[in-house]
């Protein structure tokens, strides 16, 4: 059986702090996209994306994702997107009745 | 039944099923936000309105450098470095306090307000505050249980790491409950904007 | 009586380890999936004799409206009987019982993955337990909101409902546990040789299911604890005073509960993949479609819980989508279906006990399936929901899928379990009551509910008498076999003959091992270097 040894692939630590820091911008980011009311209908979405890219840092390289086998990445779309289902259909109800 | 080998792969792959199933357990929750937000949007605007920004801000920071003492520390650990590990773990545990101390005094003041589920100031306003307030304390709530479990177990990492039964052999527990711990982050990630900034 | 009977059964995992003074703390704290497995089997059995019992007592004051029970003490049996037979036998179900003692054992390896999590799951199954029979006897109302628990009444009543929905709550991460366990277990553990297309039809239908476990019971999970919130403190998600809805609550509900559904048949299926081949004496025909196809089930079941709100008020185009996707899960069920017959077709066929259940199976489910159909559309759906067409229907695809998969597994590993072997005779006796009994009983309801008649009502006007009493009197010939059937067994357990370590001449692992297994599963982990169901293959 195939084996991944991800625990092979040791992250530096400037990586880390450079994550880091990146989160932190984002994180300025998005609260400049509030308070200056950019894009006013989509402030949600900016929110929600901005949001998503950090969430993506921190599984990429915190979570060491990016260096995993396929499999896990698959799965985690997978729970993704079957939480997407729920809350669409359930949109799909509440939005058009 | 004893098979001396630890698989470590295995032990991995069981952490992160189980925050695949968190990932719908406060899903569910979401998904009430997300709905009633839909149905609600100017009750929510005035309900965030309410939230101290400056507070919520400063536990994102908190949290986001949370996450990366306890990434340092674990990469420490693989490099057979346990007392730097056990110090970033001793960090982590501080933020992690640190940050259910701004929550306490974030819900004491809303408290105070009298804005509390059920209490009769919040039955006056109106119907979609109501479900704001309300999601507001379930989420945090159920976050913040997540984070104080989170500091205890931390808690008993950094004592394995102290004793050196977590070490350069043998840090599956610790990565596993660093795992853990980016997910409560990213929980927050998520929180911090639906609550704080949609004014 | 032959010098073969008196042989004593070797104890197998069953001797006692020495480990602990006393005999129920050493199973109490066993770690081996086997024991695990066989005291869940004995909780499981448990509880469906009382859920059993439950269900005959309905049907008995049904003889005549309102003779024997009136309308709280109604409401009551009926959500007791939904909580037991639903969340303390046939959610657990097969899993816990034959997917614990036989999954490792089916994939060569010597346990689960995580054997001290396969025991904190037991103990949350017995905790859950305790406190579901407490919030009956424990001062205040058993539950009275049917095992839906839906909102607002739900939230309202003063029954025992906050105990109730923690017990499932507990019960839930069970569940969640095993699923996790099950799934990690058959990625890492399976035997040298055993690529995923030579695993046996029975784990992958665990592995199907330890997804929907894993990714479904959570949303149960967080609903659960709104009503408990909802109770305890006044959060009103769904109370329209507060700003609530309560339709929320029911989507919340049905998208872990038709998930469920298939938590509970999927592995049913898996176990009648098993059978057939082996009473047949032919591979498992499209054996790769009828794996593929059970992961099919679990994802397309995931999209149509709201074909269980119809008339609950959702817009027109959910009610579409919602419909066309419960017509599509109708697919890959047939493709189950329509390959095991295929596999009896020109096969060598032996009408032993395990074979005629599972038969039985692909007739019951069959029926309850096209029902499904007939309430999967939209315009018989708004006639007949709430009605007794519904009770007709799932309890045909529960009781007569899931429920006799249950007692064909029983059968069928019933020598592997106990080593000993059954009364063939007895067994068929007992079928045929529990067969005839289970037609008259369930398909009186499809018509009930076509005239009009409402579930969950404790009287009725006169027209429904007639088929009522029909109705309850299948449930009498139901219990004659199901006595029968247990009877059977119990008794063997003690006076059957010894059984080999293959009666039935099976191609999987479990039939490489003595019965009952020992405490170490292989002395020597195999090497698989064929597909599970090698039959042509020897027939030549």
């Amino acid at each position: 059986m195939k084996e991944k040894y991800a625990e092979n692939h040791a992250v530096a630590t400037g990586t880390y702090t450079a994550v880091w820091l990146a989160l932190l911008l984002l994180l300025a980011g998005t609260i400049a996209l509030a308070k200056l009311r950019l894009l006013a209908q989509f402030s949600v979405l900016g929110s929600l994306l901005i949001a998503s890219a950090k969430a993506g840092l921190v599984l990429a390289f915190f979570m060491h994702l990016k260096y995993e086998g396929r499999f896990l990445k698959v799965m985690l779309t997978v729970a993704i997107a079957a939480l997407t289902v729920l809350i669409g259909l359930t949109f799909v109800d509440v939005w058009l009745r | 039944m004893d098979t001396g080998h630890i698989d470590k792969m295995g032990k991995k792959m069981g952490m992160w099923f189980f925050l695949f199933t968190e990932i719908l357990f406060f899903g569910g929750m979401f998904l009430l936000y997300s709905i009633y937000r839909f149905k609600y949007s100017q009750d929510f605007h005035s309900g965030a309105a309410e939230e101290n920004i400056i507070l919520g801000t400063i536990n994102t920071v908190i949290l986001l450098t949370s996450s990366l003492t306890i990434a340092l520390s674990i990469a420490a650990v693989k490099k057979g470095k346990n007392v730097p590990s056990s110090l970033l773990q001793l960090a982590t545990i501080f933020m992690g306090v640190a940050f259910l101390v701004i929550k306490y005094f974030e819900w004491t003041a809303k408290i105070n307000l009298g804005i509390y589920p059920d209490s009769p100031v919040l039955l006056k306003l109106a119907k979609g505050e109501i479900i704001f307030f309300g999601l507001y304390y379930v989420m945090t709530g159920l976050h913040g249980l997540h984070v104080l479990i989170g500091v205890v177990v931390i808690s008993f990492m950094l004592y394995f790491t102290r004793r050196e039964t977590i070490n350069r052999e043998n840090y599956a527990r610790l990565e596993n409950t660093g795992l853990y711990w980016h997910f409560v982050d990213i929980v927050w990630i998520y929180l911090y904007p639906l609550f704080y900034l949609i004014t | 009586m032959t010098l073969r009977n008196e042989t004593a059964v070797t104890a197998g995992f069953y001797e006692r380890t020495g480990k602990y003074r006393w005999l129920i703390a050493e199973w109490m704290m066993s770690t081996d999936h086997k024991r695990i497995g066989v005291m869940y089997l004995m909780a499981l059995l448990s509880f469906f004799s009382v859920g059993v019992v439950l269900g005959f007592m309905i049907r008995l004051s049904l003889l005549s409206p309102g003779w024997l029970m009136g309308q709280q003490t109604y409401n009551e049996f009926f959500t007791l009987h939904g909580v037991i037979q639903i969340f303390l036998f046939i959610i657990p179900g097969i899993p816990v019982a034959f997917g614990n003692i036989f999954l490792p054992i089916l994939i060569g390896a010597q346990d689960v993955a995580f054997p001290r999590i396969n025991r904190l799951s037991w103990w949350l199954y017995v905790t859950g337990a305790i406190l579901i029979l407490l919030s009956v006897f424990i001062k205040g109302r058993p539950p009275d909101t049917g095992w839906t628990f839906y909102a607002p009444y739900s939230i309202q009543t003063p029954a025992n409902i906050s105990i109730a929905v923690m017990g499932v709550f507990v019960l839930g991460f069970s569940s969640i546990l095993t699923g996790l366990n099950f799934v990690t277990t058959i990625h890492r553990m399976r035997a040298p040789g055993m690529g995923w297309f030579r695993m046996p039809a029975f784990p992958w239908t665990l592995y199907a299911t330890g997804w929907v476990q894993m990714l479904a019971t959570p949303v149960l999970a967080i609903t659960l604890l709104f009503i408990f919130l909802g109770r305890f403190f006044g959060v009103g998600f769904f109370d329209p005073t507060k700003g609530g809805d309560p339709i929320l609550y029911e989507h919340l509900f049905w998208m872990y509960s038709h998930p469920a559904v298939y938590i509970m048949v999927l592995p049913a299926m898996g176990i009648i993949s098993e059978i057939i081949p082996v009473f047949s004496r032919r591979a498992l025909f499209g054996y790769a479609a009828v794996c593929m196809s059970a992961l099919g089930i679990a994802v397309v079941g995931y999209a149509v819980w709201g074909h269980h709100m119809f008339t609950s008020g959702m817009s027109d185009t959910a009610r579409v989508i919602f419909s066309f996707v419960s017509f599509l899960v109708a697919v890959p069920s047939g493709v189950k279906i329509f390959n095991w017959v295929s596999t009896l077709y020109k096969g060598s066929i032996e009408v032993d006990a395990p074979l005629l259940f599972a038969l039985s199976f692909i007739f019951l489910f069959s029926i309850g399936g096209l029902t499904g159909l007939i309430i999967g559309s939209l315009a018989p759906n708004l006639h007949l929901h709430g009605t007794y067409f519904i009770v007709g229907h799932f309890h045909y695809v529960m009781f007569g899928g899931a429920g006799f998969s249950i007692i064909a597994g029983l059968h069928y590993w019933f020598p592997k379990i106990t080593g000993r072997m059954y009364s063939e005779r007895f067994a068929k006796i007992g079928w045929l009551n529990l067969f005839v009994g289970f037609n008259i009983l369930y398909f009186s309801m499809f018509i009930l509910g076509f005239q009009g008649m409402p579930r969950r009502y404790f009287d009725y006007p006169p027209e429904y008498h007639t088929n009522h009493v029909i109705s309850t009197m299948g449930s009498w010939l139901l219990a004659i076999g199901l006595i029968i059937i247990f009877a059977n067994l119990i008794r063997s357990i003690f006076k059957g003959e010894k059984a080999p370590a293959n009666p039935w001449g099976g191609k999987t692992l479990e039939w490489t091992i003595p019965s009952p297994p020992a405490n170490e599963n292989f002395r020597e982990i195999p090497v698989i270097t064929r597909g599970p169901y090698p039959y042509e293959e020897e027939a030549r």
